[in-house]
C-alpha cells in the first residue's frame, strides 16, 4: 500500500514537472475575452502538457498593470498590445524579439502594415487582426435631407454635412459631421489628409518629422476648415468617451470617420439604417489613404526556457489562419493574413467591404511614443478649433513638439 | 510569581506592540517606497532590474527644458492657489448657516456631505452633460437669463476654473463638517460675555470665532492645498478621452506623472518628476504651517 502511494506520489510529481503554466493577459472586452478562452480550450487539448491562464484587466488600467508586474517578475508570458505602445514597450524591456522563422511568416503571409511591429529591423509581436478606418452614415438622415448617395469626394462630404447640420440659435441640435480631435480625426489629419495632399507624415527611416511640409500645412487647414469654413461639426459635441461614435448611435451626428473596431456597438446600438463607405477623396481617381491600426500578441521577457517554447506555441496558435476566421466571426475583427483578405465575400460585404478595400492602401503610422504623439497632434488641432490659433502655426509648433519626441526616443 | 513588569509597563509594551503594525505598514508600504522613487529618478527605467542603467541628474536636468511639466506645474499652482481659499471661504460660510439653523439641521448636513462621498468618476460624468454647450442643463438655464452659452470643460480658457469649482463643491461637505466641529468647541461662555459687552455679530466672529477656529483653519488649509497639489481623478475623468486637455489646460502634475509612467513607459522620469512634487508639497506645507499656526492671545 506505501509502495503503491510513492509510486502514485512519483508519477504526480513527474507530470507536474511536464507542465507548463503560461499566463495571457489582455484588456476587458467581452467578446476577445470569450473567443480567446475558447481558444485556450482548443490549444490545451491539442498540447496536453500546457495550461494556458488568461487574467484581464480593464482597460484604463492596462498598461499601469502591465508596467509593475513584469516588473516585479509576476505577469505576463504572452501579453496584447496596441501597436503604437510597442517602442516605447520594447525600450523599457517590456518584450522580448520574436525568433527568426517566425519574422519570415510575417514578412510573407501577413499584411505590410505588420512592419510597424517591427524594431530595430526585429518583430516583437504577432496581431491576429487589423483595422483600418471608413465613413459611417447615417442613412435615414440623409433620406430626410435628400442626399441620395455617400460621399466619394470631399465637396461632396461638404455638402452632405452642412445639409445635416441643424443649429437652434447658437446651439447645435444636430451635426454633419463628428468632429473628434482625440477620436480618430488625428489619425485622419496625419495619416490620410496628409498623404492625399501628396505628403508623408514621418521620413521613411521614422526619425524625422514631415507634416510640417507644405502638404502638411495643406492637410491640416483642408481638416479645420471642416469646422472653420465649411461649418459640418462642431467638437465635443456629444461629451464622454467616444462623445462622435455616441452622437452618431444617438442618430445626432450624420457621418462619423471610425474603425472597423466600432462596427459591433454600433451595429447593437444604432436604431436606423446606417451604411459605410471608403474615406473620401479629393476628386474621381485621386490618391487614397488610410490609416491601419492593430493590436497584436508579445513575448514578455518573463517567459524563459519551457515557458518561452510553451509561449510561442500560444502565441502561433491564436494567430494562426483558422484563428483569423474564428476571431472575424466571433470578434468581428478583419483578419491580418493576405490569404484570408482576399476572399471576395469580405470584400463584397456591405459593412466591412469598405474597411477591407481601405485596408489595401492603409499605412499605420510609425509612431515611437504613441499617447505622446497623438496629444501633440490633437493639441494642435484644439489649438485652432477652441482658440482661434492660425492652422500654420499651431501645425509647425506640433511637427516641432513632435520632432523632440522622436529625437528623445533615437538618442 | 510576581510579574516582570508593572501594569503599567505591559500596558504601554501592549500600546506599542499595537503601534509596531501600523509604523511597519507606513514604513514599508508608503515610506521605503517614497525613497526608492528618489533613487529611481537616477536611473533609466528598464523592467528588467539590472539593465536599469544609472543616468545621474539627467532627467532633473530634462524638466528644465519640458514645456509640458512647466504647464502642468502651472496648473497645479493656479488649482490650488484658486481651490483652497474658495474652499474654505465657502465652507465657513455654510458652517457659519448651519450653524444657525434649528431645525432639520441634521438633514441639511446630511445634503451638504452627500457630494464628499458621491464616487469621483460619478461626480465627473454627471458634470460633463451637465456643463455641455449644447445639451446641459446650465447652459439652458443660462440662456434663460439671456446669458450666451458656454463652453466650459470644453473650452481652455474655462476647463481649468471649472474644475476646480467641481472639485470644492465635492469638498465642500467635508470642509463644512470641520468647520461645525471647530464652531461647537468654541464655549458659549466667550459669546455671552461679549453680548454682554455690547459686541455686534461683526465683531463676535472677528475676534472670538476665527481666532479660537485657527486650528481647524491651519489643518482644513494644509490638508486642502495637499489635496489640490495631488488632483488626479476629476480631472482624468472630466475630459477622459484627451485627458489634461483641452490643449492641456487642466493638465496637473500628478496626472503628468501617470502618463509618462504609465502610458510612455519612462518610469525613470515620472520618479524624477514625484520628487519635485514631493519637494513641492512639503516646502508648501511648512510654509503654511508656520504662517498659519501663530499663537492666539485671546
Amino acid at each position: 500500500m506505501k509502495k503503491l502511494l510513492v509510486a502514485a506520489l512519483l508519477a504526480l510529481g513527474l507530470a507536474q514537472a511536464q507542465q507548463v503554466t503560461i499566463t495571457y493577459w489582455q484588456y476587458d472586452f467581452k467578446s476577445k475575452v470569450d473567443t480567446i478562452n475558447e481558444l485556450i480550450k482548443q490549444f490545451e487539448a491539442a498540447n496536453p502538457g500546457i495550461k494556458v491562464v488568461q487574467q484581464t484587466f480593464p482597460y484604463d488600467a492596462y498598461q499601469q498593470k502591465v508596467a509593475s508586474a513584469v516588473a516585479a517578475g509576476q505577469g505576463p508570458d504572452v501579453v496584447n498590445l496596441y501597436y503604437g505602445w510597442l517602442p516605447t514597450w520594447v525600450k523599457a524591456g517590456y518584450l522580448q524579439a520574436l525568433p527568426d522563422e517566425l519574422s519570415k511568416s510575417l514578412d510573407t503571409d501577413f499584411i505590410g502594415m505588420v512592419q510597424a511591429a517591427k524594431v530595430n529591423g526585429k518583430y516583437y509581436g504577432i496581431p491576429t487582426a487589423v483595422r483600418a478606418l471608413a465613413l459611417f452614415y447615417n442613412k435615414d438622415l440623409f433620406k430626410a435631407a435628400g442626399i441620395k448617395n455617400p460621399p466619394r469626394t470631399w465637396d461632396e462630404f461638404y455638402a452632405a454635412g452642412q445639409k445635416l447640420t441643424v443649429k437652434q440659435g447658437n446651439r447645435y441640435t444636430q451635426i454633419g459631421y463628428g468632429i473628434s480631435p482625440d477620436g480618430q480625426d488625428h489619425n485622419v489629419v496625419r495619416e490620410i489628409l496628409v498623404r492625399q495632399a501628396g505628403g508623408r507624415p514621418y521620413s521613411d527611416d521614422d526619425r524625422k518629422v514631415l507634416y510640417g511640409g507644405p502638404e502638411g500645412l495643406k492637410a491640416f487647414r483642408t481638416y479645420t476648415d471642416w469646422v472653420k469654413k465649411y461649418d459640418i461639426g462642431i467638437p465635443n459635441f456629444f461629451p464622454g468617451n467616444n462623445g462622435y461614435r455616441d452622437g452618431f448611435i444617438a442618430g445626432k451626428i450624420g457621418m462619423i470617420i471610425d474603425g472597423s473596431f466600432a462596427i459591433g456597438t454600433i451595429r447593437d446600438g444604432a436604431k436606423f439604417n446606417w451604411g459605410v463607405t471608403e474615406i473620401p477623396i479629393d476628386r474621381p481617381g485621386a490618391r487614397k489613404a488610410n490609416f491601419g491600426s492593430f493590436w497584436l500578441h508579445g513575448l514578455s521577457p518573463l517567459a524563459t526556457g519551457a515557458k518561452r517554447d510553451a509561449a510561442l506555441k500560444f502565441l502561433q496558435f491564436i494567430t494562426s489562419a483558422d484563428t483569423e476566421r474564428m476571431w472575424l466571426e466571433r470578434v468581428g475583427e478583419l483578419p491580418a493574413r493576405k490569404a484570408i483578405l482576399k476572399d471576395p465575400k469580405l470584400s463584397t460585404d456591405p459593412i466591412y467591404g469598405p474597411f477591407v478595400v481601405g485596408l489595401s492602401y492603409a499605412k499605420a503610422t510609425p509612431f515611437v511614443d504613441e499617447a505622446a504623439q497623438r496629444k501633440v497632434m490633437v493639441d494642435a488641432i484644439n489649438r485652432v478649433l477652441l482658440e482661434n490659433a492660425d492652422p500654420d502655426t499651431s501645425l509647425k509648433q506640433a511637427a516641432a513638439e513632435d520632432q523632440k519626441i522622436l529625437d528623445q526616443f533615437w538618442k | 510569581m510576581k510579574p516582570r513588569f508593572s501594569l503599567a509597563t505591559r500596558e504601554a509594551l501592549w500600546a506599542l506592540a499595537f503601534l509596531a503594525i501600523p509604523l511597519v505598514f507606513f514604513l514599508f508600504i508608503r515610506i521605503y517606497p517614497a525613497f526608492q522613487a528618489l533613487w529611481l529618478s537616477l536611473f533609466e527605467w528598464n523592467a528588467d532590474p539590472a539593465k536599469r542603467h544609472y543616468v545621474g541628474l539627467e532627467h532633473y536636468s530634462r524638466m528644465l527644458t519640458d514645456a509640458t511639466l512647466g504647464k502642468a506645474l502651472r496648473n497645479t499652482v493656479l488649482y490650488t492657489v484658486i481651490g483652497v481659499p474658495l474652499q474654505l471661504a465657502l465652507g465657513l460660510i455654510l458652517a457659519l448657516l448651519l450653524q444657525s439653523v434649528t431645525r432639520l439641521r441634521d438633514l441639511f448636513r446630511a445634503i451638504y456631505f452627500t457630494p464628499y462621498i458621491t464616487p469621483a468618476v460619478a461626480v465627473a460624468w454627471v458634470f460633463s452633460w451637465m456643463l455641455s454647450p449644447n445639451f446641459g442643463i446650465v447652459n439652458e438655464v443660462l440662456g434663460l437669463l439671456g446669458i450666451p452659452a458656454q463652453k466650459f470643460l470644453t473650452s481652455p480658457a474655462q476647463a481649468l476654473p471649472t474644475v476646480t469649482a467641481i472639485v470644492v463643491w465635492q469638498n465642500l461637505g467635508f470642509q463644512v463638517v470641520l468647520f461645525l466641529a471647530g464652531l461647537e468647541s468654541i464655549p458659549r461662555t466667550y459669546y455671552e460675555a461679549a453680548r454682554i459687552d455690547g459686541a455686534g455679530g461683526w465683531a463676535t466672529f472677528r475676534h472670538i470665532t476665527l481666532p479660537l477656529l485657527n486650528p481647524v483653519m491651519v489643518f482644513s488649509a494644509v490638508i486642502a492645498t495637499i489635496g489640490f497639489l495631488q488632483l488626479f481623478t476629476q480631472v482624468v475623468n472630466l475630459n477622459f478621452t484627451d485627458q489634461g486637455g483641452p490643449v492641456g489646460s487642466t493638465l496637473t502634475l500628478a496626472l503628468y506623472i501617470y502618463q509618462l509612467a504609465f502610458a510612455r513607459f519612462q518610469l525613470g522620469y515620472a520618479a524624477a518628476v514625484t520628487v519635485l512634487l514631493f519637494g513641492l508639497i512639503l516646502i508648501i506645507t511648512l510654509v503654511q504651517l508656520r504662517i498659519l499656526s501663530r499663537r492666539v492671545e485671546y
